[in-house]
């Protein structure tokens, strides 16, 4: 027990410096070498400057860092609910009852081979470019990876697990609940995972092409002004708060599946 | 005694899915086991054991026969006839309690009867203490220690273990097959048995079905009254190990 607590804070440590090693060498290059001309590729320092300044003020953009990340999640919240919740009964039952699939996937598997991002011309066009528009988006990427995982994470449910319930005397209805579901478990939240990469692809995106406010909003009119340090505040918001969300979701994981190393 | 499940007659071909090509693997096996009893199928190689074992649970159909259990034709699986996989097949989201007590649940025994009937099967087995253990935590011994306290929890008319003890190390094996016996003598149960080695038959017998090789019938029914516990040594283990060994290969 003792032994696994000291790697976790080697590792811990690693982390650390890792991250303290790539702020120094992007240091080196943007203040002390400068291999870039005119402010291209600010310091570490500078973007701190101005992730407090932006956070406080709305030039330019029309908004706050805060009003921007507000503007992106709920957008990605939406979509992302949405496409969970239509996503998770759709790959079940597809998973579970033979004519649903039959019926389902030859649609399906067409219209996943089309990116969530080749959407947005043609919602932008039916939509206009508002939180409906843009929650839809989002929902088309996520509802694909939600169906996709969920459907081979129950497909690949061991067939003596079932049996053994069976044995049991358990219900089709209940296999599903009480051994292909669990089974399947760790592969609805890779999916829970993915598709949440999904989402933040799909909205900076969308915000890209059409939108009035928003992160990625945010960084094409940082962009258009020239302001490569708000274009690099605008990147890291959005990984960290994809790291969050992320870490968030590896909670709710590890209370839900039990059993494992 | 009574006849508790009888096999008549099983058949089982396989064919692939294009019907191109086909494999006999059981063919005409007919024999029956009394209530009670702890009946071993030894048989050499890979052939038809399982498949044969299957059919009784009723999880697979034979090509022609049927087994019978209490004058009942099986037609699918069920709580009476509880199985032990040879890979065990615990559910690792469920600690070992809960995979004893999830026949109960599925049944919808109340809270209290199922705490008290699982932990007395945990007892029986020896793994007081490890109740709240994922199945990552045990070692290959207790985890078919929990399959075993599972299927007894169903209470079925009639055991089907399905090469046990075949993943354990020699040690744990013998020590299981101990653990069987004891556990079986503190509550009767009928067992069929299968297994690919013959010192196992020997050791936990009341009858051997010899089985031969692909595909595979009944070659000969062996009752072994060796009073318990048996010596691995002893001349006459010694000498039926000899018999059914030269059974088995003469016919290969």
């Amino acid at each position: 027990m003792k032994k696994i607590k000291v790697n976790k804070n080697k590792y811990t440590v690693i982390m650390v410096v890792n991250i303290m090693v790539v702020i120094f060498i992007w240091y080196l290059l943007s203040d002390v070498f400068k291999v870039f001309r005119n402010g291209m590729l600010p310091g570490p320092v500078d973007i701190v400057k101005t992730f407090i300044y932006k956070l406080t003020n709305t030039a330019p953009g029309g908004n706050t860092l805060g009003g921007h990340i507000a503007a992106s999640m709920i957008v990605v919240v939406t979509g992302y609910i949405i496409g969970v919740g239509v996503g998770l009964p759709v790959g079940i039952l597809m998973a579970w009852y033979k004519p649903i699939d039959y019926l389902v996937r030859p649609v399906f598997d067409f219209l996943r081979c089309i990116p969530g991002l080749a959407w947005i011309p043609v919602i932008t066009v039916w939509l206009g470019i508002d939180l409906k528009a843009k929650a839809m988006i989002i929902f088309i990427s996520v509802f694909v990876g939600i169906v996709v995982n969920v459907y081979s994470g129950i497909k690949q449910t061991d067939e003596v697990k079932i049996w053994v319930a069976q044995i049991f005397g358990a219900s089709r209805w209940e296999v599903l609940k009480r051994v292909a579901l669990p089974s399947a478990l760790p592969y609805i939240f890779t999916g829970l995972k993915v598709s949440l990469g999904m989402a933040w692809l799909g909205i900076i995106a969308a915000e890209l092409l059409a939108a009035q406010s928003g992160l990625g909003y945010m960084i094409m009119v940082a962009r258009n002004f020239g302001r490569a340090d708000l274009v690099i505040v605008g990147m890291l918001t959005i990984g960290l708060i994809g790291a969050f969300l992320t870490w968030i979701i590896e909670l709710i994981e590890k209370k839900f599946v039990k059993g494992r190393r | 005694m009574s006849k508790i499940l009888e096999i008549n007659n099983i058949s089982k071909t396989f064919t692939n899915d294009d019907a191109t090509n086909s494999k006999e693997v059981l063919t005409n096996v007919t024999f029956s086991v009394e209530e009670n009893e702890m009946v071993v199928v030894f048989g050499p190689g890979q052939c038809g054991k399982t498949t044969l074992l299957n059919i009784i649970a009723g999880l697979e159909k034979p090509t022609t026969g049927d087994v019978k259990i209490n004058c009942k034709e099986v037609t699918a699986p069920g709580p009476d006839r509880a199985v032990v996989f040879q890979n065990i097949m615990l559910f690792p989201w469920l600690t070992a309690y809960q995979n004893v007590e999830y026949s109960m649940k599925i049944r919808n025994f109340d809270k209290a009867e199922r705490a008290k009937e699982a932990m007395k099967y945990l007892d029986l087995v020896g793994l007081n203490g490890f109740e709240q253990s994922y199945p990552v935590k045990l070692s290959g011994g207790m985890k078919q220690r929990v399959g075993i306290a599972r299927a007894y929890c169903t209470k079925p008319d009639v055991m089907l273990m399905d090469e046990p003890f075949g993943a354990l190390d020699a040690q744990t094996r013998y020590l299981m097959q101990d653990e069987l016996l004891r556990i079986s003598n503190t509550e009767k149960r009928t067992v069929v048995f299968i297994t690919n080695n013959i010192e196992e038959a020997l050791y936990v017998a009341d009858r051997i079905i010899v089985m031969t090789d692909c595909p595979s019938t009944v070659m000969e029914e062996v009752i072994i009254d060796m009073p318990h516990p048996r010596e691995r040594t002893d001349q006459k283990f010694l000498q039926l190990r000899k018999e059914i060994s030269a059974m088995v290969n003469r016919r290969r």
